[in-house]
């Protein structure tokens, strides 16, 4: 492993509570000790609170970290704070970085003074990113008309302006429609291979982490729960595969079916559920069972979505 | 430093620009001040007639300007204590300002100094206008007694800004909610800022407290140059003591800053 572009060491950050007079100290991240190479994209799941967006905080400087060390990009992030954000690329979902009131081209050409580049480089990097992501329409519009989709994508060209090297995403989806999504992801899936850019996305969505990431980090009450890529995180918990099979006539449950489980029947069996174990298994080879029994109409495949996986995890530290 | 310029520069437009977005408002403002200065007017006018047509040195018209002068400034020196950067800090936002390659302080009174600047136009010059048409005002015909006062003017509005910064958003690392300094600030400043009345008529005692504070840096000061009631060396004493004041509050501010960060809390987005 070269160099990694984040490290950090038993990094850990408590915060002050007051709740009915007492006073009681909340840990959002504890212990924590991750390693993330350049080049690599990958998922920070957890649940709200786990201690994902306070890790950011620490990684790019916002925060300063209570026990522990980091470096980011091979900087000290509170020391080199200013330093390190001409290296990084930051997307909050929930906070804009826009200029609310300024067109959006114009808080494109503030930033491009910030980050002090080229009028060329100035020129060059708006029209990839008003191109890749499909801007043009609405560069003259003040951010406050813009529809949420429309926004992300500033926010995401904003935080991209200046080729970070390190591009971490808070939420980035969060709220989108189904085809804005899908146009960030392709957009950032081209950035990396173009720029081969360092990604660490957190979210609730796991259309993002499966065509997006490479690997996965689970936090879970600020330590580290898992580390590895997706298929690994399915195995470790287990987290079964669901085929739905709509079927011509009603027919009794259908069970016995090898290394799979019935979940559910619908109108007497006209609809059911079976969740099969996809390490031993495959849809095919249940729906070839499911077959010689009746005839299928329709069928479709449900994911293990990112709750369930993080609640197995979590059931399974507890 | 060229590029340092250039981005601060920046800044300074886009706070410009986004006041420009709400027009309407400045001249809604520009009402209001006008209302007050037509009280001021009648209520100091009278306190100068009563004195025999001449009070500590302000005569009817040196009075005029004083009360035009001041009201213009009004929506650019910043008496009330509302500064974005406060709210930024309360409600998290402030994490996006430290993702930036800039000095937060900095950053943000260069956009309050920017906003207003531009208040300058809707409020600022039509005011002094309207007040000399209607009531008329004495004015200096030195020409650069108008350079000294431009200069003294963008040294308040910038010296108001940084201590709004000082006193009301940097508290906020360490407090939640700091509504109350606002209001604090709000009634302190307008009083030694020489708002309602020229500091100079004063009692002694309560003259040499308000030069204590900057307060009389932001307002009284600029409205000393511009009306031509200090000129010459005085007013160049004037605008060091207004250096100065920048200088303190600023580097005041910055130590906050530096503090401050290690109590900032964004918690949760």
């Amino acid at each position: 492993m070269s160099t990694p572009i984040i490290e950090t060491d038993g990094l850990t950050r408590e915060f002050r509570v007051r709740d009915a007079l007492r006073r009681r100290t909340l840990v959002a991240v504890d212990d924590l000790s991750l390693r993330v190479a350049p080049g690599e994209a990958v998922g920070y799941i957890g649940a709200n609170g786990a201690g994902k967006s306070t890790t950011i905080k620490m990684l790019t400087g916002i925060l300063v970290p209570t026990r522990g060390s980091v470096t980011t990009c091979g900087l000290r992030p509170v020391q080199d704070r200013r330093r390190l954000a001409r290296q990084v690329g930051v997307v909050f979902g929930q906070r804009s970085q826009l200029w609310w009131d300024l067109p959006v081209r114009e808080s494109f050409r503030i930033l491009a003074a910030i980050h002090g580049l080229s009028a060329s480089e100035e020129a060059s990097r708006t029209e990839e990113l008003v191109e890749r992501l499909e801007m043009a329409e609405f560069l003259a519009t003040p951010v406050r008309q813009l529809s949420l989709g429309q926004r992300m994508r500033g926010e995401v060209a904003a935080a991209l302006l200046h080729s970070p090297r390190l591009v971490i995403l808070d939420e980035p989806t969060i709220g989108l429609d189904v085809l804005s999504k899908q146009r960030l992801r392709e957009f950032l899936v081209a950035e990396r291979r173009t720029h081969g850019t360092t990604l660490l996305l957190t979210t609730h969505d796991m259309g993002d982490v499966e065509r997006l990431c490479d690997r996965v980090l689970v936090i879970d009450r600020g330590r580290l729960a898992y580390d590895g890529d997706l298929p690994g995180l399915s195995r470790t918990v287990g987290a079964e595969r669901v085929l739905v099979v709509d079927l011509a006539e009603p027919v009794d449950d259908l069970t016995g079916i090898p290394s799979t489980r019935h979940l559910t029947s619908e109108g007497h069996g006209l609809r059911q559920r079976l969740a099969f174990d996809a390490e031993a298994t495959t849809a095919a080879r249940v729906l070839a069972a499911v077959s010689e029994r009746a005839e299928v109409l329709d069928l479709t495949v449900e994911e293990p979505d990112i709750e369930d996986v993080v609640r197995r995890i979590y059931a399974a530290r507890r | 430093m060229r590029a340092t310029i250039r981005v601060y520069w920046r800044i300074l437009v886009a706070g410009f620009r986004r006041q420009s977005a709400y027009l309407l408002a400045a001249f809604g403002g520009l009402v209001a001040n006008t209302t007050f200065g037509l009280l001021k007017v009648a209520i100091l006018f009278a306190t100068v007639r009563a004195a025999g047509g001449e009070l500590q040195g302000y005569d009817i018209a040196l009075m005029s300007t004083y009360i035009w002068v001041s009201q213009g400034l009004l929506g650019s020196v910043n008496l009330f204590g509302r500064i974005d950067i406060a709210d930024r800090i309360k409600d998290g936002d402030v994490a996006v300002d430290f993702l930036r390659p800039l000095d937060v302080q900095a950053a943000a009174i260069t956009t309050e100094v920017g906003k207003a600047i531009f208040n300058l136009i809707p409020r600022g010059i039509p005011s002094v206008l309207i007040g000399g048409l209607v009531v008329g005002m004495a004015l200096p015909d030195d020409p650069f007694a108008y350079l000294l006062g431009a200069v003294s003017v963008l040294l308040g509005i910038t010296i108001a800004a940084a201590t709004v910064y000082l006193v009301v958003a940097a508290p906020g690392f360490w407090l939640v909610e700091t509504r109350g300094l606002q209001i604090l600030y709000m009634v302190v400043s307008g009083f030694f800022a020489g708002l309602f009345v020229p500091i100079w008529l004063f009692p002694a005692w309560l003259e040499a407290l308000a030069q204590a504070t900057p307060f009389p840096s932001m307002m009284m000061y600029p409205v000393d140059i511009i009306s031509g009631r200090a000129d010459g060396t005085e007013a160049l004493v004037l605008l060091a003591a207004q250096v100065a004041w920048l200088v303190a509050v600023a580097a005041l501010g910055q130590l906050l800053t530096r503090a401050g960060r290690r109590h900032l809390e964004v918690q949760g987005g």
